[in-house]
């Protein structure tokens, strides 16, 4: 017979690395800033996430896959996957790492700062020139923006920035 | 106040309950008239906003029916769908159809109508959401801070709209008139807070309702002034009020409409 040893909350975290955005597959939901919590009690899980935007479809999935990984960590007990309102989930929770593998989906990571009218400018996400318009604040998610690149003419998407001052 | 809905007086629950229920029904009809246009805005980038907008909007309304089913008032889906139109405490304004016709067949929806009702409604619920951050209910209030923040690109989004079609051709401006004074006729229960008005105000779930009018006419007040224009004035006296489960032939339609696909199999999971 197999013994485990307990699960610790730094095991939890290793496993949430290998869940994705479902739509961003490049992106884990740790780099996203979407962990908000871990706690273990004996072998029981509990993790509490914040939903990006309230109206993501794909929350339910991101629930799911994240009981998934948890469940297979060996020796787990009860798992429950919980989302919260508070704090609220803000653009500038993405990590470092996030925004080096948003680009690289071809996404450009949210912008740090806005301009006083409430605008905000990105990079081009494929070639990095400055020279882009917005097409359209709203994308094909409820979290990104369309923008066309005038420099290597592609149409890029970006990551809404969203904060708690606008 | 408390903060845990197990500590809440019998009266402070029940002025919760019927202000979540406004906000709820409220978000939750204007995110379903919204998803009718899908597919039939004047060109692409107005449709996919606007079905974007729709489906923040239906987030919304989900966190409010999740919030009053974590107060014992039943299951969030249950309460989207399967309330009856007595039962419901959204606006009248939120409930009008988008026009003439049926968005399955040869619709004539009003592109006019629908940017000034998202313009003024996306106007009053920041009013309203700014004023519930501060909300002696704290489930609600940390609720509002997340509404806040996607509002923020909606009420962008349909100001932009607004003041370009007020101040474009003759035809653009006639039909903004029109659907202005049609917005407005149905504005009179927007910032009504119905049968639970005293214990609403007084347990500062929300500020009160002349202080929430006041708010909003001052939020459009530079908008409208660029426009040449007077910010419209709020009817006195509803000549329905939805805050009181008064509704139109309207809600009764989309009612079947919108619950016709839950009620085949209400546990299924889509």
């Amino acid at each position: 017979m197999t013994t485990f040893g307990k699960v610790s909350a730094e095991m939890v975290y290793e496993a949430l690395i290998h869940v994705k955005d479902p739509e961003i597959d490049s992106v884990s939901i740790i780099d996203l800033g979407m962990v908000e919590k871990v706690t273990t009690e004996g072998n029981n899980v509990k993790v509490v996430l914040l939903p990006t935007f309230l109206g993501c479809p794909a929350l339910e999935i991101i629930k799911k896959n994240t009981m998934n990984a948890v469940k297979e960590l060996p020796g787990v007990g009860e798992v429950e996957v919980e989302f919260v309102f508070h704090p609220p989930w803000t653009s500038d929770r993405i990590t470092e790492k996030g925004h080096v593998n948003l680009r690289k989906f071809g996404i450009a990571p949210p912008p740090r700062h806005f301009e006083e009218d409430g605008s905000w400018h990105v990079d081009c996400a494929y070639c990095g020139s400055t020279y882009v318009t917005m097409e359209n604040i709203f994308g094909p998610t409820a979290c990104r923006s369309i923008l066309y690149c005038k420099s290597c003419k592609n149409v890029f998407e970006a990551m809404k920035p969203v904060s708690t001052l606008m | 106040m408390s903060n845990s809905p197990n500590d809440l007086t019998v009266e402070n629950k029940e002025a919760i309950t019927s202000l979540l229920f406004q906000l709820a029904d409220d978000d939750f009809m204007y995110a379903y008239r919204g998803s009718e246009w899908l597919g039939l805005a004047p060109h692409i980038e107005a449709d996919i906003a606007s079905s974007s907008i729709s489906q923040d909007s239906m987030g919304h309304a989900a966190m409010y029916y999740t919030l009053l089913e974590n107060l014992g008032a039943g299951n969030a889906n249950d309460l989207a769908h399967f309330r009856k139109a007595s039962d419901r405490r959204n606006s009248i304004l939120t409930e009008r159809v988008n026009g003439e016709g049926y968005y399955m067949e040869t619709p004539h929806y009003d592109w006019a109508y629908a940017v000034v009702r998202s313009y003024l409604y996306t106007q009053a619920k920041k009013v309203k959401v700014d004023s519930l951050c501060g909300s002696t209910y704290q489930p609600l209030a940390e609720a509002a801070v997340k509404v806040r923040i996607e509002l923020f690109y909606h009420k962008l989004h349909w100001e932009t709209w607004f003041k370009q079609l007020m101040s474009s051709t003759d035809v653009a401006k006639t039909k903004m008139d029109a659907a202005l004074k049609l917005v407005m006729n149905d504005f009179g229960d927007v910032f009504s807070y119905g049968n639970q008005k005293q214990a609403i105000e007084t347990s500062k779930l929300i500020d009160n309702e002349e202080q929430m009018k006041a708010n909003w006419t001052a939020n459009l007040q530079p908008v409208f002034s660029a426009l040449q224009m007077e910010v419209p004035k709020i009817p006195e006296h509803p000549v329905k009020n939805g805050r009181k489960g008064e509704h139109t032939k309207d809600l009764d339609e989309a009612l079947i409409t919108l619950s016709e696909v839950y009620m085949l199999d209400p546990v299924a999971t889509w």
